[in-house]
Parts: C-alpha cells; sequence; structure tokens
C-alpha cells in the first residue's frame, strides 16, 4: 500500500500512531513491510492457505462473532444433502465434468432454495434447466460483478440458528477448513507456525463489538487462477469476525488506475452493462422478462432489475424503446461465452478479429505473454491506439522484440495503425470513480492542443460519423445504430461534447426530463431514463453531486459532502451491518449508524444502506418481492436472502468455498489435494502459450511481478517523464543474497530470466529483503519482478510481462501474473534468434513439446471462439 | 555581537540584519519514523524549483538511484538496508476486548520466533530518510561566500541567489554536510532555498507538502523541536529506543539545524556527518591576524568609490 | 536612478551602514530575490482536479496562466488526500506537459516502415470507413444452433481505466449499439 498507494497509506500511518497493529502479509518486503509492525513472507501463490489457516483458527476456537454470523450470513443455512466437498473428492467439488472440465453447480444449491448470485455468473443453471443448458452457458464469462446483485432465491433457505445441522454452512465449513491447520500454513505459505499465530491472535483480538480489522488488498491477490477465491477467503474471514459493513472494517480493494472501478461499474467490459447488468448471453428468442428472471433474483434488491434494465434501454434508444418492442432488448449484442482479452488475443493472431480500438492501455508489454498480445496485433487489418505518449502498442511494427528474433518482419506486417494523440485530466472536464466508489468531477483547465483531443470527443464524433454515413440505411441490423441516443451539446473550437450532458444521462432523469433522486426512483414503465442505475443521483437536483467539494476540514470524518459516492452516496455498504439485530449500534466506540425509535427511521453518520424506515423487527409477507421480501435483520440487502454468503450455492465457476490449489506453475505439488490447480482455470493452448509442467528443476524458481512506487503500469504515464525516470531509470529484479549465491548472480550485474515464453534481461538487486522460504521440507527462492518497462520512454528495459504465461482464474478471466515458475542466470540475454534457441532449449529441458519457431509449430492450437476453458488435463490431475 | 560563528543563536535572523518584525525562524523535521521511501519530496522540489533531471543511473544502493544531495537534487531519499540479528517478537494483538467468547488462555502464545529460511537468525529493516540541506544556524557556506550570494533570509533560511552567484565554489568544501554542489551547465551553485519564494507568500515548501505521511513536517522552528521531542517520546514509550534527534540541539558544532531530523539509527547509517562542526568556527582567530590589513584595504576601497562618484 | 537608491542596491554599502554588518542576510538580498513572487500566486486561474495515476483519487489544484498549466499540487481541501501527493501524483505537471507528448495524428499504413502525417478529420473518417466494413463483414445474425447474436466478432477494444467515466459510458454504449461485444479494460489485467 505505501508502495502503490502512498498518500492512501497516510491513514495507515495515523491509524498506527493512534494504536493500531499494522501487519503486512506479503512474497515481498516492501515500503510497506519497513513501516509495519510486522512483515509476514509467504509463498506467491498461498494466500488461500494462509487465509484459510486463520478461518480454521476462528472455528476451532470459536472465536466468531456469533451474534453477527447468525444473523448476517448464511452460516445457518441448510445445504442441499446432494453437496460434496473437496475433502470428500480430493480437491473437487461436486457437479465436477471431467470432459468439459467445468462445474455444474446444482449439487451447490440450498436444500429447497432457490439462489441467484448477486454477483458472479448469475445467468447459471437452475435446479429446472437442463444439462445441456448448462453446458452451453456455464463456460461463459458472466463475470466480474463485484458489488450488487444476488442469487435468486424464491423463498428463503431452511436455517439452523444454532449451527449445529451437520448441513448447514457454518459446520461445512468448519469441515472444509479443518485440515488448514498452523502446521499446514507452514508447510504450504513458509510461514513459521509460531508467526502465523501471531497473526491470528492480532486478528481475532482485534475484532468484535469494540474493534474491527480491515484487509487491504491489490493485484497480489487477484491476479491468480484462484483469484476470486482468494477475495472469498478474506470476505469469510471477515464474515465470521463481524468486520464487514462497519466502520475500521472490510475488504478494502486498492485499485490501481485513476477511474478502473468507474471502468467496472460503467464496464468497458464485454460481459456487463452498466450497474452490473449482465450482458444478455444467445438464446432463441430469449425476451427482456425472460432475461430478468433468469439473472436477478426475486428478492433482494435486484429484483428490481427490470427497472433498472428498462431505464437503461431507454437511455440508449429514447423514445425508440417501448413496451410493444421489449425497450429495444433485441438490439443488445448476445454473449455466446468467453470474450475476454486474452481469448480475443487469440482470436486476432487467427485472423478472425480485423480491428482493435486501443484506449490509454499497453497491451504490447502490459499484459501476461505479451509476445502473445504482439502477434495479435500483428495480424490484425487495422488499429486504433490513443495515448498521451507514443507507446510500444504503437510502435510494435517499428521494434517488437520478435522483429529481432526474425518471427516478425516490419516489410511483411499488414496492420494499418492509427495513432491518434489524446487530452490529458488537464484537458477535460469528466468524473473518476476512486477506489472507495466515490465519484469525483475534475474540471478542464486548458484546451488540448493540435491534435489532441479527449475520448468523449473521439467517440462521440466517431458516433456521429459512422451514424452519419449510414443515416439513409434500411438495413435492420443498422438501427440500433441509428436510433441510438446520440445528441449531446457540443462546446468549443473542436466541438467538444459535454461531459456534464452525458452525466446528466447516466445520473437519469424522469418522463418529464427532471433529474432523478436516486434509483429507487426508477421504474420499468419506461417512464425514467438512467445510463447507470447505480450512478442514479450523482446529479441530483440538476446539481452535480460529483463537484462537490466541501473542504474535509469543515465535515465529519465521513465527509459526506465531498464529491458523490455509489450508491446514495453510502460511504460504507451494508452498514446496517454496525448496528446489532435490534438496531443499536454493537458498541459506542464503534457507532455508525443506528435505528432512531423516536423518528422511526435509519440515521447515523452515514446514509444508511438500507430502507430508511424499514424497521430492525420487519418481518416480511410471504411472497413478497424484491426488498419488501427482506427483514428488518436482512443487512445485506442485494442478496436474495438478505444473507452475507459464507457459502456460495451458485455464481462461481469453480467452488462454493475457496481451497488451495496451486498456480498453474509451481514448485510443489498440492499438499492438501490430488488435485493440484483450479480445476476449472481457464487455459488457452496456444504453440506462443506454452505452459511449464509441474516439477523438475528446469524452472526451480518461483517468480512475482509488482509495482514500484516510481512509476505507474506498464509505464506509459511514467517512463516518458525525467523526474520519475530517474528515480527508477532501468529494468531490474530483486533476488536473494542465497539465490544469488546459488546462480552467481552479481549485484548491479545483469541476469537473464528464463521461461517456456522467453527470457528477458533484468540489472540485478541483491538483497535481504528477499527471503528464501522453506515450504514442504525444500528451499524456494521468488525472485521479484517489476514489470513496468518496455523500449520506449526515457527509462527502459525489457517488459516482465513477457515472462508470465496467460492462464486465468474462470470467473473474472483475470490472468495469473504474481506467481509463476522461471529458471534465472547470470549475464545479459542472447540477441536475435539466439534468443529462441535458448528458450527452446529450456522447453527440451523441460520435456515439453515444441521447437524453436512457436508461431507455427508446437502443441494443439485452440482456434475455436468458445472452448477457452478446456483445461490441461495433465497438470490437473 | 555575540556567537557569529559558533553557539546558540536565539535570533538568526535578527543577527542577520532583519527587521524585529522579521517572522519566526522556520525549518523541517523529518521524522524518518515515517518515511515511507515514497520520493514524493525529490519530485514536488524539482517540479516546483524546475530543477533539471540528475541522471539516468541505477545505483544498486537498494531503491535509491539519487545517490546524493546536490546542484540538481535539494531533496535526497536514502535506503538503508539492514539485517541484524533477530529481535523478539512481541504478540502483535492490541490490548482491549476479543470477540465474544475469546478466551486468550489456553492459547499458545506467541514465541520468539519468525521466518525460518536459510538466515533464520536474521531480521530485515528497511530505514529511509529524506536529506535536504540543514539551513544551519552558523552556515560555513554563507560565511565563506565572497559575492553575498548566499544569505540568510528573514525566515533564517539560508538560500543561494542564483543572480548574485558567480560560480566561485568556496561554499563547496565549507557545508560540513556536503550540500552545496555546483551546477556543471551554469557554473553556479545550487540547492534547497526551503521554497523562500513559496513561504514570502505563506506557503509551505513544496516537498512538505506533498509528504504522503507527513514525514516532512514544516513550521516555525521552536515548534518543530517541541515537536520532535513529543515524537522521540512517544516512540520511546512505544518500545522503539534507537529514536533520536539530529540537528536539533543549538549547541551542537552548527548551533543547530533549521532542518533537522528523527533517525532511527547512528546518524552515519544515514550517511549524516555524527558530529557536525561550522567550519568557520575558527575564523575569529585567523581573523585578529587579517583584521588591521583588511580593515585598511576595505576603507580604502571605499574612500575611493565614493570620491569618485561625488 | 538617484545616488540613494543606487547605493541601496550596492550589497556593501547596505552591510556597512545598515543592521548587518557580516553581510549575511538583509544586506545581501539581491533585487530579483526580493521580487520573486511564486508562481501559484500570479496563476490566472486555479483548477480543481483530481490525480490520474492510481485509484485512491487524490486532489489537486491546478494553477494555470496563460493558456498552460504551470503547477499542479495537491488540494488540501480533499478529506481523502490533504493537500498530499506521491511522486506520481507530483509529477503531473510533466506528464501534461511532457515535450514528448504526441500532438499530431500518426499514420501508419499497411506494410509501411515509416509513419506518415494524417489530418485528424481524415483519420476520424478512414476509422468509420474501417468501422463499417469490417461490422458488415463479421456480423453474426445467429450462431449455429440459430440462437439469436446480433454482433460482429471483427471489432474488439481494449482499455478504459484511465477513462472517465462519461467516456467509457460513450463507449460502451456505442460500441453495444454497433454489436461489437469484445470490449475489455485493465480491470481484468
Amino acid at each position: 500500500m505505501a508502495e502503490c498507494h502512498p498518500v492512501g497509506f497516510q491513514w495507515v500511518m495515523e491509524a498506527k500512531r493512534r494504536g493500531a497493529t499494522v501487519i503486512h502479509v506479503d512474497p515481498r518486503f516492501t515500503r510497506t513491510s519497513a513501516l509495519a509492525d510486522a512483515h509476514v513472507p509467504l509463498r506467491a501463490g498461498s494466500d488461500i492457505a494462509f487465509l484459510g489457516g486463520l478461518i480454521n483458527y476462528v472455528l476451532t476456537n470459536e472465536l466468531d462473532f456469533r451474534e453477527y454470523v447468525v444473523e448476517y450470513t448464511n452460516a445457518a443455512a441448510i445445504v442441499d444433502q446432494e453437496f460434496q466437498d473437496t475433502e470428500d473428492l480430493d480437491g473437487l467439488f461436486s457437479g465436477f465434468d471431467q470432459e468439459s472440465m467445468t462445474y455444474n453447480p446444482l449439487s451447490w444449491a440450498y436444500e429447497g432454495a432457490r439462489a441467484t448470485a448477486a454477483a458472479g455468473h448469475r445467468d447459471m443453471p437452475k435446479p429446472e434447466a437442463g444439462a445441456a443448458a448448462a453446458e452451453e452457458e456455464a463456460g461463459a464469462g458472466a463475470g466480474e460483478e463485484a458489488g450488487s446483485g444476488g442469487p435468486p432465491v424464491p423463498g428463503k433457505p431452511e436455517r439452523d440458528p444454532t449451527l449445529q445441522h451437520p448441513r448447514c454452512v457454518y459446520q461445512i465449513l468448519k469441515r472444509h477448513f479443518s485440515r488448514y491447520t498452523p502446521d499446514v500454513v507452514e508447510q504450504i505459505c513458509g510461514v513459521p507456525k509460531d508467526q502465523f499465530l501471531q497473526v491470528a491472535h492480532a486478528v481475532t483480538r482485534s475484532s468484535g463489538r469494540d474493534k474491527t480489522t480491515a484487509w487491504v488488498y491489490s493485484v497480489g491477490w487477484t491476479q491468480h487462477t484462484v483469484g476470486v477465491q482468494y477475495i472469498r477467503t478474506a470476505a469469510i474471514l471477515q464474515l465470521l469476525l463481524g468486520n464487514i459493513g462497519r466502520p475500521g472494517g472490510g475488504i478494502l480493494a486498492l485499485r490501481g488506475h485513476a477511474s478502473i472501478q468507474g471502468s467496472t461499474d460503467i464496464p468497458t467490459l464485454f460481459n456487463l452493462l452498466p450497474g452490473y447488468i449482465p450482458m444478455p448471453h444467445a438464446h432463441h428468442d430469449e425476451t427482456l422478462e425472460e432475461f430478468v428472471e433468469s439473472d436477478a433474483g426475486s428478492t433482494g434488491f435486484w429484483g428490481n432489475m427490470r427497472a433498472y434494465a428498462v431505464s437503461l434501454l431507454k437511455a440508449w434508444w429514447g423514445p425508440h424503446a417501448t413496451e410493444d418492442n421489449d425497450y429495444c432488448f433485441g438490439y443488445l449484442p448476445r454473449l455466446t461465452g468467453d470474450h475476454g482479452t486474452y481469448r480475443t488475443v487469440l482470436d486476432q493472431i487467427a485472423g478472425k478479429v480485423q480491428g482493435y480500438f486501443v484506449i490509454g492501455e499497453n497491451p504490447a508489454v502490459g499484459s501476461s505473454n505479451a509476445k502473445l498480445q504482439r502477434l495479435g496485433l500483428a495480424n490484425l487489418e487495422w488499429l486504433v491506439v490513443r495515448d498521451l505518449q507514443m507507446i510500444e502498442t504503437a510502435t510494435f511494427w517499428q521494434n517488437a522484440p520478435e522483429l529481432e528474433t526474425g518471427e516478425l518482419e516490419t516489410e511483411r506486417i499488414g496492420t494499418e495503425v492509427f495513432f491518434l494523440p489524446a487530452a490529458s485530466h488537464t484537458e477535460k472536464d469528466g468524473t473518476f470513480t476512486n477506489t472507495q466508489r466515490l465519484l469525483q468531477w475534475h474540471h478542464k483547465a486548458v484546451e488540448p492542443a493540435g491534435d489532441r483531443r479527449s475520448d468523449l470527443w473521439f467517440y462521440y464524433h466517431l458516433g456521429r460519423r459512422i451514424r452519419q454515413k449510414l443515416a439513409t440505411s434500411t438495413d435492420p441490423r443498422d438501427r440500433p445504430v441509428l436510433e441510438l441516443t446520440w445528441q449531446y451539446p457540443t462546446e468549443g473550437d473542436h466541438d467538444e461534447p459535454s461531459a456534464d450532458a452525458v452525466l446528466r444521462e447516466i445520473s437519469g432523469v424522469d418522463a418529464d426530463g427532471n433529474p432523478l433522486p436516486g434509483y429507487t426512483q426508477l421504474s420499468d414503465d419506461g417512464s425514467t431514463a438512467c445510463g447507470c442505475w447505480i450512478y442514479c443521483g450523482c446529479y441530483a437536483d440538476g446539481v452535480n453531486q460529483t463537484a462537490r467539494r466541501k473542504p474535509g476540514s469543515e465535515q465529519s470524518w465521513v465527509a459526506p459532502e465531498w464529491a458523490w459516492a455509489w450508491p446514495d452516496n453510502r460511504r460504507i455498504i451494508y452498514n446496517r451491518a454496525s448496528a446489532d439485530p435490534d438496531g443499536r449500534p454493537w458498541s459506542e466506540r464503534k457507532a455508525y449508524v443506528w435505528w432512531d425509535r423516536e423518528q422511526g427511521r435509519w440515521t447515523g453518520h452515514d446514509t444508511p444502506d438500507f430502507e430508511a424506515t424499514k424497521p430492525p423487527d420487519f418481518e416480511p409477507e410471504p411472497g413478497a418481492h424484491a426488498q419488501h421480501a427482506l427483514a428488518g435483520t436482512d443487512a445485506f440487502i442485494m442478496q436474495t436472502d438478505g444473507k452475507a454468503w459464507l457459502y456460495v450455492p451458485t455464481g462461481l465457476l469453480d467452488g462454493p468455498l475457496p481451497t488451495h490449489y496451486e498456480p498453474e506453475e509451481s514448485p510443489v505439488d498440492n499438499l492438501l489435494y490430488g488435485q493440484r490447480a483450479n480445476p476449472a482455470r481457464r487455459l488457452y493452448r496456444h504453440p506462443a502459450n506454452p505452459y511449464q509442467p509441474r516439477g523438475g528443476d528446469t524452472f526451480p524458481y518461483v517468480f512475482t511481478t509488482y509495482r514500484l512506487t516510481e512509476h505507474h503500469t506498464a509505464g506509459g504515464m511514467s517512463r516518458f517523464l525525467p523526474y520519475l525516470s530517474e528515480l527508477q531509470p532501468e529494468f531490474f529484479c530483486e533476488v536473494s543474497p542465497e539465490l544469488a549465491a546459488e546462480r552467481d548472480l552479481e549485484h548491479g550485474g545483469w541476469a537473464t530470466i528464463v521461461t517456456a515464453r522467453t527470457a528477458v534481461e533484468a540489472r540485478v538487486l541483491v538483497t535481504e529483503r528477499m527471503r528464501p522460504l522453506r515450504v514442504q521440507d525444500r528451499v524456494v527462492h521468488q525472485v521479484g519482478v517489476p514489470y513496468h518497462w518496455g523500449p520506449n520512454g526515457i527509462s527502459t528495459g525489457d517488459a516482465g510481462n513477457e515472462l508470465l504465461p496467460a492462464v486465468l482464474d474462470p470467473n473474472v478471466n483475470i490472468q495469473e501474473s504474481k506467481a509463476s515458475t522461471c529458471d534465472v542466470v547470470p549475464g545479459r540475454r542472447p540477441r536475435g534468434p539466439d534468443l529462441q534457441r535458448l528458450v527452446a532449449d529450456y522447453r527440451t529441458r523441460a520435456g515439453m513439446s515444441g521447437s524453436t519457431d512457436t508461431a507455427t509449430n508446437g502443441a494443439t492450437t485452440d482456434s475455436t471462439t468458445t472452448d477457452g476453458a478446456v483445461m490441461n488435463r495433465r497438470t490437473g490431475a | 555581537m555575540t556567537n557569529q560563528l559558533y553557539g546558540p543563536v536565539d535570533d538568526v535572523a535578527a543577527q542577520a540584519g532583519h527587521a524585529d518584525d522579521h517572522p519566526p525562524r522556520v525549518g523541517f523535521l523529518t521524522d524518518t519514523s515515517v518515511c515511507i521511501g515514497c520520493k514524493a519530496c525529490e519530485v514536488a522540489c524539482k517540479e516546483w524549483n524546475l530543477v533539471p533531471e540528475d541522471g539516468m543511473d541505477l545505483l544498486g544502493s537498494s531503491y535509491d538511484n539519487t545517490g546524493d544531495l546536490g546542484a540538481n537534487t535539494w531533496r535526497h531519499v536514502a535506503f538503508i538496508e539492514q539485517a541484524a540479528p533477530r529481535r523478539e517478537l512481541v504478540d502483535l494483538g492490541m490490548p482491549g476486548k476479543g470477540p465474544p467468547g475469546h478466551v486468550a488462555e489456553g492459547l499458545p502464545d506467541a514465541p520468539p520466533g519468525g521466518q525460518q529460511t536459510e538466515q533464520s537468525d536474521r531480521d530485515v529493516r528497511w530505514l529511509m530518510m529524506s536529506d535536504v540541506c540543514k539551513h544551519c544556524t552558523h552556515a560555513a557556506c554563507l560565511d565563506v561566500c565572497p559575492t553575498g550570494s548566499l544569505f540568510r533570509t528573514e525566515f533564517g533560511t539560508v538560500v543561494v541567489q542564483e543572480d548574485i552567484c558567480n560560480g566561485c565554489g568556496y561554499c563547496v568544501p565549507a557545508c560540513p554536510y556536503g550540500v552545496l554542489d555546483v551546477r556543471p551547465e551554469d557554473g553556479r551553485v545550487w540547492k534547497c532555498t526551503l521554497c523562500y519564494d513559496r513561504l514570502s507568500d505563506g506557503m509551505e515548501p513544496a516537498c512538505a507538502k506533498a509528504c504522503p505521511t507527513d514525514s516532512i513536517q514544516f513550521g516555525p522552528l521552536d515548534e518543530l523541536r517541541e515537536r520532535g521531542a513529543q515524537r522521540v517520546r512517544e516512540l520511546h514509550e512505544a518500545g522503539v529506543e534507537e529514536a533520536r534527534l539530529y540537528g536539533e540541539d543549538p549547541n551542537d558544532g552548527v548551533g543547530g539545524d533549521g532542518a533537522f531530523f528523527l533517525l532511527l539509527d547512528e546518524p552515519e547509517v544515514y550517511g549524516l556527518p555524527p558530529d557536525p562542526v561550522v567550519t568557520t568556527r575558527d575564523l575569529p582567530s585567523m581573523w585578529k591576524h587579517a583584521a588591521a590589513a583588511g580593515a585598511t584595504a576595505a576603507a580604502a576601497v571605499i574612500a575611493a568609490f565614493v570620491g569618485t562618484r561625488r | 536612478m538617484g545616488l540613494k537608491t543606487w547605493l541601496d542596491h550596492w550589497p556593501v554599502y547596505r552591510q556597512l551602514t545598515g543592521t548587518d554588518p557580516l553581510g549575511r542576510g538583509a544586506a545581501s538580498k539581491s533585487r530579483r530575490r526580493a521580487e520573486l513572487t511564486p508562481r501559484t500566486a500570479t496563476a490566472e486561474r486555479v483548477v480543481k482536479s483530481v490525480c490520474p495515476y492510481c485509484a485512491v483519487g487524490c486532489g489537486q489544484n491546478v494553477y494555470v496562466d496563460d493558456g498552460t498549466v504551470t503547477q499542479i499540487e495537491g488540494d488540501p481541501d480533499s478529506p481523502i488526500s490533504r493537500g498530499r501527493l506521491c511522486p506520481k501524483g507530483a509529477a503531473s505537471e510533466q506528464l501534461v506537459n511532457s515535450p514528448t507528448r504526441e500532438t499530431k495524428v500518426r499514420y501508419r499504413r499497411p506494410y509501411g516502415t515509416e509513419w506518415e502525417d494524417l489530418d485528424l478529420d481524415t483519420a476520424l473518417d478512414m476509422i468509420a470507413d474501417r468501422v463499417i466494413q469490417t461490422r458488415r463483414r463479421t456480423w453474426q445474425d445467429t450462431d449455429e444452433h440459430g440462437r439469436y447474436l446480433n454482433r460482429t466478432m471483427g471489432i474488439s477494444h481494449l482499455g478504459g481505466a484511465t477513462l472517465d467515466n462519461e467516456e467509457n459510458y460513450l463507449i460502451k454504449k456505442l460500441y453495444t449499439a454497433l454489436g461489437a461485444i469484445q470490449i475489455e479494460n485493465q480491470a481484468r489485467i
């Protein structure tokens, strides 16, 4: 956190000054470790075992916050008797299909109740759906839907509040994690038992009525083949300790780009529509009603999904969207599976995808297996790159490493490249959504020079021009384009569209064009239009709420009048849980929102994340719909059952509970199960994306990629600036003195890091901050690889991302870039074709098929668009 | 006129001829116990003062690729990696109530231990410190400057005036901290001005403003000294016995620094001289010999000027 | 310039006649130094902004003079950042004023070996044509099972996490209307 979010870290230092204990669990010793009370180094890729150990510690010693757990989580819910755990099936849950290597999740369900996920994969097979439908849909990337929605449950599950029923979630959890003992943690993670127990003591003692513990994570937790389950493990721990929805608690994602949260909320993602409404999947004649029915629960706030969806369609197609035509639901394109970026790159290589827009991103050095990315770029018909600087993705035809090795030739690359200079944040109006869900407006300070334009300008005018060119078309497929609401006021010499007007559309209006106050006002009869339901109200009262800047010093510590948080300006979501079931604060010290009996409403420091006047003792009528089906104690209002899910009966593609699996490339076997890696992980079999076999000593070391304070992501906004470049002027790797001795690496000298993909060279920092770990009776060395570099700019070097395989978490399609294996040798890497020979030699030694020419030779080629989920059975067995 | 060259001085600005209503002496307290080594200070300083980039060299000195203070580096973050014998681990649990049902007894207390590695007996510590010109009470640089380029401001800080500096470089060896440096490109000396221009407008220096964790604190020196002492007490109470102030003592060899530090180890560890002494301390005895000749010459020169002008 | 004024600018005169006999302070202050004003004080406008790097969302004050950004500092009003910035945020001025930032459209024709100039308007027109042609060529009404698709698989997109919400909104809206679905950003990277 100090490393990549230094200004946010000031609050950790404030907390420390007030007596908080700060523990840093990370394979690296970073600038955060330097300021923490304890640094707990662990093997990259082993966090589920570590967190699972903490869960086991809590359950074994009955340290859970029992009242919170019983009332606010699904601990008491009874699970279907068909369910079988990884403890029963040696690392698999029930429902796994060896042929397709996917799960049918039906047996994970609650007994007698149907649930729909509030997040994750919602259009999943339900009990009434056939096996064919399961096969058709389960592999589809339904995506990263953090934050809202819930699995549909017609009626709540059977519960045992005593938590004694053998099939209640609590007991399942207890059995599932019982083998995650301190000894096992030590064996898997390399964290000594004593140090683990120290952490366990600290976390449990600092949780309860009067205290809370927060977990803060970044992509060190998400970029794994089990990334979603990492977060799930933390969620289970925090729920057991009562640390969710309360001040000082939570699981806080530190995200890495100015509006990466915003680009998930209003998604430039294939599987989502604005506000985490799923993109529809391909069906025969699916109606809007059926879409809503299969994706939304009938209870909880997602029960209103039809209103959110209709309002979105009204925002996009205006008067053309009517009840008679299902509000233009048919205009939406349909998904048939994984259309994520790695799948798309393979289709670019295969010539199926011809055009590519790359806007403010630099995949040629920034994505896993960067070569794969460049091969994709080289096989396009046309490419549009918009950026501030001339980044590697625009210049791949000039300086891709494949030109040097002879795999590509500039004169034979047919890609037509348009580079369009972009406006910077000071040259345009607009909002960023920060990592706390805060929308903050930034004002334009100066006009962009030359051809520089905002992306708002580019897309508005591109759309305008396409519409002009299609204006006379009678082709029905052009109607969605021609009928699109695309009238935005423009201003200035460049005809810059008004970001303010776009934000008004996002926030929503009623039938008369008046701004809506909030999402509860959205209607499913076409009388409201709203571009993103969770952002509804950010322009309430006709005032740009996101531009509010009342100084923090002039308001309460919650600072509700600074900018605007979604939803409804709530700063902590699920904050109903900050009060006990009767609506009283758990303790005075931790008071946040509470039930005011006299006023008959919820009140407190924040906007209550609950219906304002629903009393704590409210019991719903049988058969009630949406939020009306939730009781006064159902704090998790997006969930169909109003409970936080310790156990996930539907919505995940790789199991209802987190399980320790080894990364795709790991030096050790799975100590706990015969199943080595996540059985449902997404592998892409392609000659240019080879996976290293398990075991052996060809690639004996673990490596992990990361960022440094002085640079930003793949370097497009830092490597070109002198003041940042001089602070970290070139690519380096970090190794321990022990590894340096083992491999004759010289401090300040060069090392070549080799994987089955390629080899890169880096200067060597030998540091005791990197430590060998003892894992399952062997010493594991870890190599640190910061990934900011590429050939362009002032601070240059090889790209660390060249080394990584493209292998993904199945739920959200995020790549495993935090734990892989490599070899390290002293000296610079070979040049030209010799580089390929070196890598080929390694592959041969590792017993891998394939030869030097990865582009034309090697393993089987995955060339269809729907089988990205095929798994490598050899490594999965 | 006392203590012109050595020992404590109550009011450095008044001593340098600034009017009685001059602002209080200001300075920096750099608290290394909260420094995260982010280098925001280095960048903010360069941005404000338009200091040129200073070379693209990977120094291999931990995460420090700046190296040292110089004409093009007015803030420098030092990184010190220390591996020391393992200290006893304390139980990290905070005092106070645990969760319902929590029984502390019966659970194994965390014994001394830690990471079992090949080097299981060693702990790693990473110290970071943002170094800067000390703005000494007795600034030798200023005293040896023949052009009057270096001067004491009304804020008690020491500033090089680039429009006067002729690049003679006398100040460079005079500095006991090695701060002053000639910029090869223009032959003049450059260093931290404590953002003199910003101070004139009531703003704090750029580095202190940017510092994410308030490791760099700016303010009236008296206040900073109190704050520094208080922070040391806090740290000592928290068991950080190594905490100490550096450069804050008016009785030290430079009469105390305007920019002083809270360190977590010996000054040498951070590359700071343990006992800096103003290099002009012995000037008075030398002056005794040169005074007569000097005074005569000066009088003659002035007379000549005045006479000519008339 | 009168004699008195001329003399007042002569440091030695000030040194001998004033309160600073050793010439260490008041007497040595140059005229330029005495007249120095911070550029933040002379800026014609201060514009409220947000740091463009990570997602902490630190407040920024952008100082503008004569149509140029002259300084970017932390906004002390922000309850998130309290006026502070990290090295990247502190380098924002260099980011927006970077001399290597491109100002012109660059074009590389298929199999070309050099960048060429291209008018922005022409570039936009060519891109619009490419989108329309690719879309027509790769359109899918239904799949092999007869399921409704209504899409093109020929157009892909990457990026969005560095953009404004309003920009992502128009991007998603336009692509969806065009039937392009392979839209991705850094959220998975």
